[in-house]
């Protein structure tokens, strides 16, 4: 039951094999077993979760069920759940409990899909291996050394380890993405301004964009379609007409043109994950794919225009954490300058002071132009880069990260490693394209790989056509981390 | 560019974050890293380029000038660290 995909639940949940009940009890259960040791969970709420699965038995027992009413989400902690510890992995907010919904958890209970909790996370989801979180690190199911990714790590573990059978993301840089590569699960960051972004902690509103964690590309869609779509309550939200993610994913593939970047088979990354990714290629050309070489020439331009963008964004939004209205406040102080100081001192952690510090200098007096503006500038370059690209191409792919998971500790003491690590990802962000990481086999060290697949505007269903007929043909979203396998329990 | 460790200060004083000799040395080698890296962008000529400030080239939405929702202070001051009579309590800053 726990292997099995949103559609296979669904199924059993309208045949009555299981109830809603039994399956969140079965996953809590594993929940209080692993996370111990896995971490992916900071909230916990088995009675809440209960009492939505049984409010989703008596709706699928009144005939008014929806495809995914009882089936339980986990919720990346960033996401504002009203009565819920929300703390998007900060000591400033771990006292803080949200007193409204955020969209997409409302679109969830609308669904009646149950809450299962809410996951560990880079905090304020500043992070590529889930080591900033104030309550400490996530560590990968598939190698209890090594990172998740990040920052939606807690949620990329959960769903790895079959803690849940989905979970949300969200994605500034690449943090469901490269998670989700880390992982060994599908993971999809849409088009900007596809699901709203009301009641998600801001870190750079420009780049922040929502999205599904799951087992397969199926199982996103239909996530996707329930989390999709125009909210009134975000400027940034697109005012479209309702889509089905599901509608393409039978489409056969024959004549898709995949264009392959040049940057990204370059040097840089690892021999194994580029001989994965060459394999899962030649996997599209068996199924009747063109490819194309493309040329992203910015790519490399992409890191620093994100590393003044994203921080200058976040010194701007987490200018609201003062102490006075909500979050941390510092116990002793001398005035109000002292106690605004004191409480953010505290409150934040040394990634999150870093680049709050780095937006601070970036927007200044003197500086805005050379750095701010310049950066504005070249993101626009990296987005016409794209779209000279999808000229010749319907899809790009490429690694989604050039490594495989690195162990916990390898990269925390050097930012600058650490940002690179994010260098495929990152673009995609700034054009706000949407991008989606798939499995695509496993390093020398038994790690996984994962494959992005990046789009056009609004091309959602048809990725996820591109990426179910992948995963029709193979069955790397299928393996289970060892020791973790869902029968052995 | 090189930052020097009273740019530190005067930024984390703009910032609103208290910092100790200590960490505004250790935070010093590390922004220092992070700008030799974002030195790379500088070069590339954008006379000509529009700054791109939005995801997409839209135009934001402005929703009506109307109330939209109602009094909810009770429920937001429950979070609050202090609260007297409805007010947020911060220190006394006018004598």
């Amino acid at each position: 039951m726990l292997n099995a995909s949103l559609t296979e639940l669904a199924r059993l949940l309208e045949a009555k094999q299981i109830s809603s009940v039994e399956l969140t009890q079965s996953l809590l259960g594993r929940i209080e077993r692993l996370n111990p040791t896995l971490n992916a969970f900071v909230t916990v709420r088995a009675e809440t979760s209960l009492a939505q699965a049984r409010e989703a038995d008596a709706r699928r027992a009144r005939g008014d069920a929806l495809p995914l009413t009882g089936i339980p989400v986990a919720q990346k902690d960033i996401f504002c759940a009203h009565g819920w510890p929300t703390t998007c992995g900060s000591r400033m907010l771990s006292n803080f409990v949200a007193p409204y919904d955020a969209e997409i958890i409302r679109r969830f209970d609308a669904a009646g899909v149950v809450n299962l909790g809410k996951t560990n996370m880079d905090e304020f989801a500043m992070g590529s291996s889930n080591e900033t979180s104030f309550f400490g690190p996530v560590r990968n199911p598939w190698a209890p050394a090594a990172v998740p990714g990040g920052s939606s790590g807690g949620s990329a573990t959960a769903v790895a380890a079959r803690l849940a059978p989905a979970a949300t993301g969200t994605d500034t840089g690449g943090s469901i993405r490269q998670p989700a590569a880390l992982c060994g699960i599908s993971g999809i960051k849409p088009t900007y301004g596809v699901v709203s972004r009301y009641g998600m902690i801001a870190f750079a509103s420009s780049l922040d964009q929502a999205g599904p964690m799951a087992k397969s590309a199926e199982d996103l869609a239909l996530l996707l379609n329930v989390m999709a779509g125009f909210d009134p309550r975000d400027s940034t939200s697109l005012d479209r007409p309702p889509e089905d993610y599901a509608r393409d994913l039978a489409k056969p593939l024959t004549g898709l043109r995949i264009g392959l970047p040049k940057q990204y088979f370059a040097e840089g990354v690892n021999a194994d994950v580029l001989r994965a990714i060459e394999e899962a290629i030649a996997g599209f050309r068996r199924l009747g794919c063109e490819t194309v070489e493309v040329d992203l020439p910015n790519t490399r331009l992409s890191i620093p225009v994100y590393y003044v963008l994203a921080p200058a964004e976040a010194s701007s939004n987490l200018a609201r954490y003062d102490g006075v209205r909500y979050g941390h406040r510092a116990a002793h102080y001398t005035d109000l300058t002292d106690m605004y100081q004191k409480s953010r001192a505290e409150g934040f952690g040394p990634e999150v002071k870093r680049r709050i510090l780095i937006g601070t200098y970036v927007l200044s007096h003197g500086y805005y132009d050379a750095y701010y503006l310049q950066a504005q500038k070249l993101r626009r370059l990296i987005a016409h880069d794209f779209a000279e690209a999808f000229k010749v191409c319907d899809v790009i792919m490429g690694p989604t990260s050039p490594t495989t998971a690195f162990d916990l500790g390898a990269k925390s003491g050097d930012p600058v490693q650490m940002y690179l690590s994010d260098i495929f990802t990152i673009a995609v962000n700034l054009a706000g394209l949407p991008g989606m990481s798939i499995p695509a086999g496993f390093g020398d060290d038994g790690r996984p790989v994962g494959l992005q697949v990046i789009g056009n505007y609004f091309s959602e269903a048809r990725m996820l056509n591109v990426a179910h007929q992948y995963q029709l043909a193979t069955d790397w979203h299928r393996r289970v981390p060892a020791g973790l396998e869902v029968d052995a329990q | 560019m090189s930052l020097c460790l009273e740019d530190v200060k005067r930024i984390a004083r703009l910032a609103r974050i208290a910092v100790s000799d200590e960490e505004a040395d250790a935070v010093l080698g590390q922004m220092n890293g992070i700008f030799a890296l974002i030195e790379e962008m500088q070069a590339v000529p954008t006379a000509s380029i529009e700054p791109m400030s939005h995801a997409q080239d839209v135009v934001v939405r402005l929703r009506e000038d109307v109330v939209s929702e109602g009094d909810q202070h009770e429920l937001f001051q429950s979070i609050a660290p202090q609260v007297e009579a409805g007010l947020y309590l911060v220190p006394k800053v006018i004598e």
